[in-house]
């Protein structure tokens, strides 16, 4: 497809005798979200972290913007504009709300080999990082360390770290991890809000939320993708009805 | 609003230190001068190590080497009869940082435990490379024939300047750590202490800005080296071995590590103990030993922590 801005081809990844990823193609299109959904020990967080660099991979390419990126490391990639969340939350529990996403807006503002100047009283760095705050509604919460927010707030400011790094793709690694229904709705309307400006990957078990939310729907068992397509045609499609939605119903 | 109390703790730190010279004339006891010096000097060493332990989270089991090797550049020159403390002092800071360069390099592929060791390794192979060095005096060291001339402008052989210029250097190098730490570069290292993993996800290549750390924080500690060897007008292996490289820990884990002025207070507490433990009993370290575990284990943060975490509890309060 023309205007994919991720093609993943052929890529594996084992761990010893277990293939976390299998042959797995897949391609995201711009400004599209693309769910990929499936059963613990799908490999769901392993091709986040082959993508986002953190894992090399056995075999495969990993083309984004019409390059290979395959062989670069995690920062290479995130100059080039992939930002990831992380599963478990990831963030610098030392520094305030606004430190961690000023941090990450530094990243991306030249070289930081600058010694002299105090970073936190610069605008520079702490204008888009309150933006950034101000997309997931944290704005009022900037200068708490974050080590004193709630489960739900970290969930959020994943994504505005994210964000503050100006990406052209998002990886979500399950945003509504551990959240109540509450939190998981207000995590739905961010999402929702940075549709058409963003292309995002997205991994989520909360299967309203993905339906709410995703263009494009795969479906990854044992480190395969069994079926690709519209959210319609996921919901119609009988394999995965039997191999995972029924699954599901039926444990509920 | 009020100073915080590690500013506090800093002004009257500095006052003290300040004041020593005339204590030690007006009482005659010129050893309180000799004292106060040593403090000051391994509080430059201890700040030095905190930047990269405290604020980098990289625990350098072998810092003491780079102390040694300022000083043994200073004892080397001089036994050339290079005196000039124009070119001594600028040569010593750079050897120490091409040493800090390699031996950084190498050990910050590594991590957590392996960083410790390989640390220590090698530091201890700069010891015995000192012990071995039989022209420069081997293990029984090199006594310094002068000190270090600055053609005039400053004596160092006169004690009370040598002390003032060691607490001008002492400030020095607390300012620059406190640019450094809330500089952008500072942000970076102390992001990657905290979450290394999601720094590189960020997009920060994070080796080149420890690596750098490691090199100024080699250069802070060759500094005392220089000052060391000015002080004690003498070198010798010992000044690199292991142990040292342990006293420097203790200091920072004593003061407060990661907090700005905890070295310095630990430095200073550090070699007051020793000094009064060491009237009492030759093993000193009997005694000390237990406080330093109490303090760990009750002042997580060490002494300055311990004040801050009053004053922050308070302010809640409040």
């Amino acid at each position: 497809m023309a205007d994919a801005l991720l093609k993943v081809e052929d890529l594996r990844k084992s761990f010893g005798g277990v293939l976390a990823t299998d042959n797995l193609s897949l391609s995201v299109e711009t400004g599209k979200i693309h769910a990929v959904i499936g059963p613990n020990g799908a490999g769901k967080t392993t091709l986040i972290a082959q993508l986002a660099g953190a894992l090399d991979s056995d075999s495969g390419r990993i083309v984004f913007d019409n390059e290979d990126i395959s062989k670069l490391a995690p920062p290479a990639r995130s100059r080039r504009g992939i930002a990831r969340t992380f599963q478990i939350t990831s963030i610098f529990h030392v520094f305030t709300a606004l430190e961690n996403v000023a941090l990450a807006v530094q990243a991306h503002d030249g070289h930081s080999f600058r010694f002299w100047r105090a970073a936190r009283d610069e605008a520079r760095l702490n204008e888009p990082a309150q933006a950034a705050l101000e997309t997931v509604g944290l704005a009022d919460r900037a200068n708490i360390t974050v080590r004193n927010l709630s489960h739900g707030e970290h969930r959020q400011l994943e994504i505005a770290m994210a964000l503050a790094t100006k990406p052209k793709l998002l990886l979500l690694d399950e945003p509504m991890a551990g959240m109540g229904a509450e939190e998981s709705q207000k995590m739905v309307s961010i999402l929702n809000r940075l549709k058409g400006d963003h292309t995002v990957l997205l991994i989520e078990h909360d299967m309203d939320a993905v339906f709410a939310l995703a263009d494009q729907i795969t479906v990854l068992v044992y480190g395969k993708s069994i079926v690709s397509g519209t959210p319609d045609a996921i919901r119609a499609n009988e394999e995965v009805r039997t191999a995972y939605l029924g699954e599901e119903g039926a444990a509920n | 609003m009020l100073p915080s109390r590690e500013t506090i703790v800093v002004i009257i730190t500095f006052a003290l230190l300040a004041i020593v010279p005339f204590i030690a004339s007006i009482t005659e006891v010129p050893f309180y001068l000799d004292l106060g010096r040593r403090m000051m000097i391994l509080a430059i060493g201890a700040l030095s190590l905190n930047l990269i332990m405290g604020y980098g989270g990289m625990i350098s089991f072998g810092h003491a080497v780079f102390v040694g090797i300022g000083a043994y550049v200073i004892g080397i020159c001089t036994e050339h009869e290079l005196v000039n403390g124009f070119i001594q002092w600028p040569l010593a800071l750079l050897a120490c940082a091409v040493f800090a360069f390699i031996f950084g390099a190498i050990s910050l592929r590594t991590r957590g435990v392996y960083f410790i060791m390989i640390t220590l390794a090698l530091a201890q192979m700069m010891y015995f490379l000192g012990v071995s060095l039989d022209r420069y005096g081997g293990d029984d060291g090199l006594p310094l024939a002068e000190t270090s001339d600055f053609s005039g402008l400053i004596d160092l052989s006169e004690k009370s300047s040598l002390y003032y210029l060691i607490f001008v250097l002492l400030l020095l190098c607390l300012w620059i750590c406190k640019r450094l730490i809330n500089s952008r570069f500072g942000m970076v290292i102390q992001g990657a202490r905290s979450n290394e993993a999601r720094m590189q996800a960020i997009g920060f290549p994070t080796y080149r800005y420890q690596l750098t750390a490691f090199v100024i924080a080699g250069v802070m500690a060759g500094l005392a080296g220089i000052l060391l060897a000015n002080h004690t007008e003498f070198v010798n292996p010992d000044m690199m071995h292991w142990t040292r490289s342990g006293d420097l820990i203790i200091m920072v884990l004593l003061g407060g590590m990661g907090s700005l002025a905890g070295p310095i207070v630990g430095a200073l507490v550090f070699i007051l103990l020793e000094e009064a433990l060491s009237g009492i009993t030759e093993y000193w370290q009997l005694i000390f030993g237990p406080f330093l575990i109490l303090v760990v284990l009750f002042a997580r943060g060490g002494l300055l922590g311990f004040l801050e975490k009053r004053q922050s509890s308070e302010d809640d309060d409040g």
